[in-house]
């Protein structure tokens, strides 16, 4: 019986990403409060 | 480091540094919240005191710590940060987001404004499209390898100065042939001079625009009142509606704002779903905390259960078919920020600044209206080195109290400017915002839980 179900997750790592093509939260509805994790990755390569 | 919390029947295990996110039972869910309290003996033997009538067995609890173990060797369970404190890759002459005050001037009057009714504590004035071409100048200039350009029209009433508008998108569009660049543009308006023309051009050119609504009628009408003290609800409603179909499924949000006197915003949710409107933020006011429309900490419980609440109803509604978006219960888990990126923050003050009528850079719309804060002008770019180099410098490593809470690697120590205004520095925290943030990142990730358990 599966007991811990693991979800998919991006790999927190230093050697990945930093490319900087993520959009501003505040671009989008927040301006108020910071919302980092409800953005999504903007760089294709990692997306695939 | 984890945080564990049950919610809608699930048991939802976070671990903190790898980002890993576990759905476990209730026996796992026992374990490992006291596994680093006992010796493997004595858990064990705790846990068959626990569950043994429910019909787990000694093997059933072997299997279960060998799979937490093996999860911790993995370095997914009670992993320790592998990275230590780095500095995020992020460049310090590189500016990719800009947003424009086209006005600081408003037609409306809303008591709660952050930005003092659309002034910012100064004067009126509008944008002129030699500042706004400076501006765009100077994001092109100093964009780096950066491709895509984002410039959001803000104010104060963007609206107010829709000429300029038009002008600067035009010549952003000559200029991204040039520069082979690619500029997304967003507006934010109150709506109130929304008309048919302005509509079809901003659906043609604007990929997002954020549109300013309450909630329910009394809700709205409270706080965003005209001028002529009349609620603007009646106004703008039924153009949201109409700018709404006409956008055919093109990016906007209704932007709500939630006060001490509408605690149950939901209510104010369902509303603004039952106008139309799918697409939805729903955000706490920002303001003094002596203001009679403050947040309090005794609302904190009705607002988590408000928020709790939220994240059933949509998830019945796309079990039903009828879909809400709601920008903080977004999240992508696999293909979201980078570690660089969750480190770095929000951006402000590095790569997004807010460009004032005057030409004035400021590291963010929050700031604009405090000189302390000027960084420069679109004619000499960012002179004040010191400042950028303390916005750079904020990461998440410089914010002491962030460094024991669960929730760091989503919420990358908040929002500058609430920090400074509650604190007096960009590195503190405001402690109320981390409490909600907290709250919805739960529900955020519950959401995502369920649908895969849907699956």
């Amino acid at each position: 019986m599966k007991r811990i179900v693991t979800m998919e997750t991006r790999n927190m790592s230093t050697e990945n990403g930093g490319c900087g093509e993520c959009q501003t939260s505040c671009q989008s509805a927040c301006k108020t409060s910071c919302g980092v994790a409800n953005q999504p990755c903007e760089n294709k390569a990692e997306q695939e | 480091m984890i945080h564990a919390y049950k919610q809608n029947g699930y048991n939802i295990i976070l671990d903190v540094h790898s980002g890993s996110i576990h759905a476990v039972d209730c026996l796992a869910y026992y374990l490992i919240t006291n596994y680093e309290g006992l010796d493997r003996a004595t858990l064990a033997k705790s846990a068959l005191v626990e569950f043994g009538d429910d019909g787990i067995s000694q093997a059933d609890i072997d299997e279960t710590l060998e799979d937490i173990e093996a999860l911790i060797g993995a370095k997914k369970l009670f992993s320790k940060s592998g990275y230590g404190a780095f500095v995020p890759k992020r460049s310090t002459d590189v500016v990719k987001a800009l947003c424009l005050h086209i006005s600081h001037s408003c037609n409306l009057n809303c008591a709660y404004c952050f930005a003092s009714q659309g002034k910012y504590n100064g004067e009126r004035a509008l944008m002129s499209f030699e500042v706004g071409k400076k501006a765009l100048d100077f994001l092109l200039e100093n964009s780096g390898t950066r491709r895509n350009l984002e410039v959001d029209f803000f104010g104060g009433e963007p609206l107010m100065n829709m000429q300029v508008v038009k002008q600067l998108v035009s010549y952003a569009r000559e200029q991204e042939k040039i520069y082979d660049k690619v500029f997304r543009f967003t507006l934010t308006t109150n709506g109130v001079l929304l008309n048919d023309e302005t509509m079809d051009y901003l659906n043609q050119e604007m990929n997002n625009v954020v549109l300013s609504l309450d909630g329910r009628r009394e809700v709205n009408d409270r706080l965003r009142r005209t001028y002529t003290d009349e609620g603007s609800y009646d106004i703008i409603v039924p153009k949201f509606q109409e700018f709404v179909r006409r956008r055919g499924g093109k990016g906007y949000y209704m932007r709500g704002t939630f006060t001490h006197f509408n605690t149950d915003f939901l209510t104010d949710i369902k509303h603004m779903a039952d106008l139309g409107f799918t697409e939805l933020s729903m955000e706490p006011v920002v303001g003094p905390s002596d203001s009679p429309d403050a947040l309090t900490t005794e609302d904190l419980p009705v607002l988590f259960d408000q928020y709790e609440h939220l994240a059933l109803e949509m998830l019945e509604r796309k079990r039903r078919g009828e879909p809400l978006t709601f920008y903080h219960y977004m999240i992508d888990l696999s293909h979201g920020p980078c570690l660089h990126k969750r480190v770095a923050g929000c951006g402000s003050g590095t790569e997004y600044l807010s460009v004032t009528p005057w030409g004035d850079l400021y590291p963010c719309h929050q700031f604009v209206g405090n000189e302390d804060f000027k960084m420069g002008t679109v004619d000499d770019g960012v002179t004040n080195k010191e400042l950028l180099n303390e916005f750079a410098g904020s990461t998440l490593f410089s914010k002491s109290e962030c460094q024991g809470c669960w929730a760091q690697l989503y919420c990358s120590g908040g929002c500058a400017a609430n920090s400074y205004n509650t604190t007096g520095s960009i590195n503190g925290i405001y402690e109320y915002g981390c409490e909600l943030f907290k709250k919805r990142i739960e529900c955020a990730i519950m959401m995502q839980v369920a649908d895969a358990n849907a699956k």
